[in-house]
């Protein structure tokens, strides 16, 4: 099809050469554009504010945040789990987060059914999508402003954990919630570095309100989000 | 284009439930929108980003094209460009028989509906299958989508509880909407499975690092883009934009202006097919370019503005004319004031300007475009364009098609006795005196009005006898 390319790109290079190029605005206001927009979208909040603000706005979107530490969340996990009887689980056996699940989570739950992430979605997707209750993930970070996790699926984490299964918990630490998604991006610099395969904002469990604009929960991904801050 | 705009707007204003429907949808999402946009001062400045961003990136279009192209094949998406919807639909029904393909499933997409993409692949044996659940339930009743975001704004809860009832096996009649929902959830996860397809619209494509953004509430998008092994995206020429960087305003101002909220749910930034070492994700992405006419409505120096769109739909959620006649009116895939600047561009003002009629020009769509769309100076032009004097030289499809002799004779006799003060007088006072023997009957204009009672004296003449009055 490079013949479609190339009439496309003739048409739109005619029109642009007879009367529009003048519409362009030069390269430096560009950048001088783009710089003044961060700045002033820029947030600076404060330790506390940052929390409240990203825990504000993602309980509004109907996730858990549940305010823990590094050393007690499994045992906090433990008692969630008993509670909502969550038996079949997803993990990772690659990230700290997994191992210590498969540790400290299972062993005192020898009922639990915990199966790792390790093979081709081909050959997990009949477990993947019937037996599984929940899957335990971390986060990359997290944006304040929009009480939104970034996460970053890979090969140790592929994508599917945290859209396939009805419960997605997510570890993350305070440390990594930062202000705006403008800040995201400065720092990760992704438009020099590239960016990897898949790339998540998630504020909130998957809803919709296409049915009369009643709000419902669960429509294709997990119908709740749990995040344990740490 | 079925029945004429006018006669199926007609028709939508007598049906009571669409209209409480609409009604109620729209009072919702106006205040949503409201709400969620608190500060106008920053509400401005958002706009104002978003315009200049979206108008350097028309500026350079076919350079960001060429960079999007290059940068997206370069991370292993594998781009193909489309003229016409019947190419775009050649180019993926190609890419499904290659794959052997017997099921697709399909996140929401205006532009695969701007193609006819669903009953192209079906007339060829390939199940196409709605996952957004408004999509879904459109399909499900045989309908098109009534409005670009909330594609089943137009049925209230117990029409789709009847729906479900009629149409899918063992589902009894309820209106509980989780029930609802439920039983979508379960019947497209197993779709999603099965699919040897998914296809997907693409919100922004940022061409510095070829990345294909989708935002979504439901997560039907990220299925589509990872379960099945080959993801087709499908997008219009004009949702490039130039880096990265663009993204954070452009997606406040979408999902604050769509639907009230500070952010999706979701918003999925795909840069390249599973990687060796991954473990989900599809192994081919491919992208299809769509022009159909927009580079068309480029070379028009104030229409090429209609390119700016990023598909919010808030102009239609304060459209006054939408909100009582709603989508499915118009008769098009773009409904409401959007619709009416980009749809007689694309099929031409002779198939359908009619629905730039349709329009009070009251400015709110406007005044609300989160790109600053001035979408009632672009209704008014294309107006212009359709009694067109010189059609060859517009590049406006069908310009000139509704331009009569009576009419053009009529306003230019008009233009000579405004230019002449002495004629002007003659011509006012005959009909200020004349003025009640008009009929009772005048066209349109009397169809649902009563006749305009003419005064007796034009108003230069009263201000000239005031002015004449000693005080
Ligand atoms: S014209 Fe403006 S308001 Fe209407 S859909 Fe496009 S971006 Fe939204």
């Amino acid at each position: 099809m490079t013949s479609a390319k190339q009439n496309i790109l003739a048409r739109l290079k005619a029109a642009q050469t007879r009367q529009h190029r003048n519409s362009a605005l030069d390269q430096a206001g560009v950048n001088q554009i783009a710089a003044n927009r961060i700045k002033e979208t820029s947030r600076a909040y404060t330790e506390t504010d940052r929390l409240n603000k990203f825990t504000t706005a993602l309980q509004a979107s109907h996730a858990e945040v549940i305010d823990c530490t590094k050393d007690e969340w499994p045992k906090m996990l433990i008692g969630l789990i008993e509670t909502r009887k969550l038996t079949h689980w997803l993990y990772s056996e690659k990230t700290e987060t997994g191992r210590r699940f498969s540790q400290d989570v299972c062993t005192a739950l020898p009922a639990l059914e915990a199966i790792p992430y390790s093979t081709p979605v081909e050959q997990l997707k009949e477990t993947l999508f019937n037996q599984i209750d929940a899957a335990i993930t971390e986060a990359h970070g997290a944006i304040a402003e929009t009480g939104t996790l970034v996460i970053i699926p890979g090969p140790e984490e592929p994508r599917l954990m945290s859209l396939v299964p009805p419960v997605h918990v997510v570890l993350l630490r305070k440390s990594k919630i930062i202000d705006t998604f403008d800040q995201l991006l400065e720092q990760e610099n992704w438009s020099e570095a590239g960016l990897p395969t898949n790339v998540l904002l998630i504020s909130g469990p998957s809803k919709t309100a296409d049915i009369q604009q009643t709000l419902a929960y669960g429509a294709h991904g997990p119908k709740s989000l749990i995040v344990i801050l740490i | 284009m079925s029945a004429p705009f006018r006669d199926q707007a007609i028709h939508a204003l007598q049906d009571e439930q669409l209209r409480e429907n609409f009604r109620g949808a729209m009072d919702f999402l106006q205040g949503k929108r409201k709400a969620v946009f608190s500060d106008t001062i920053e509400l401005e400045n958002l706009r104002q980003q978003g315009h200049q961003i979206k108008a350097e990136a028309l500026a350079n279009l076919p350079e960001l094209l060429e960079q999007l192209d290059s940068q997206c094949s370069k991370n292993g998406i594998q781009v193909h460009w489309a003229e016409t919807p019947e190419q775009a639909c050649e180019i993926i029904h190609g890419i499904i028989e290659q794959n052997n393909g017997k099921l697709a499933v399909k996140g929401k997409s205006m532009v695969s509906e701007e193609i006819g993409l669903n009953h192209y692949l079906e007339a060829r044996g390939i199940e196409c299958l709605e996952s957004d659940m408004g999509e879904y339930i459109v399909q499900l009743a045989q309908e098109t989508p009534s409005h670009i975001i909330m594609p089943a704004i137009h049925k209230s809860k117990s029409q789709i509880a009847t729906l479900f009832n009629a149409t899918i096996p063992d589902t009894p009649y309820t209106e509980n909407v989780d029930e609802l929902i439920g039983t979508g959830r379960r019947i497209l996860r197993e779709k999603f499975q099965k699919a040897d397809i998914g296809i997907s619209g693409v919100n922004f494509a940022v061409a510095e690092t070829g990345t294909l953004c989708l935002v979504e509430n439901e997560g039907n998008g990220r299925m589509c883009t990872t379960v099945p092994p080959v993801h087709i995206a499908i997008t219009g020429i004009e949702k490039v934009i130039p880096r990265l960087s663009d993204l954070p305003p452009l997606l406040s101002l979408l999902t604050r202006s769509a639907t009230g909220q500070l952010i999706t749910t979701y918003f999925n930034l795909i840069s390249s097919p599973r990687k060796p070492d991954e473990k989900d994700g599809p192994e081919a992405v491919h992208l299809v370019l769509l022009d159909n006419g927009r580079s068309r409505m480029y070379q028009h120096p104030e229409l090429r503005e209609t390119l700016r769109c990023i598909r919010c739909g808030a102009c239609m959620n304060h459209c006054p004319v939408y909100t009582r006649i709603g989508g499915h009116a118009y008769g098009t895939v773009y409904p409401g004031p959007i619709g009416q600047v980009v749809m007689p561009q694309i099929n031409g003002l002779d198939q359908q300007g009619e629905m730039t009629e349709g329009c009070s020009l009251n400015g709110a769509c406007g005044e609300v475009c989160p790109v600053e769309i001035p979408l009632p100076d672009l209704i008014r032009k294309l107006r212009e364009e359709r009694v067109q004097p010189q059609p060859a030289e517009s590049p406006v499809n069908g310009a000139g098609s509704h331009r009569t002799r009576v009419e053009a004779t009529a306003w230019r006799f008009w233009r000579w006795v405004y230019q002449h003060p002495e004629l002007y007088r003659i011509v006012t006072w005959w009909a200020t005196r004349l003025g009640s023997m008009l009929p009772n009957r005048l066209g349109p204009w009397t169809r649902t009005r009563v006749k305009p009672v003419i005064a007796r004296q034009s108003l230069h003449e009263i201000m000239r006898e005031r002015s004449n009055q000693p005080d």
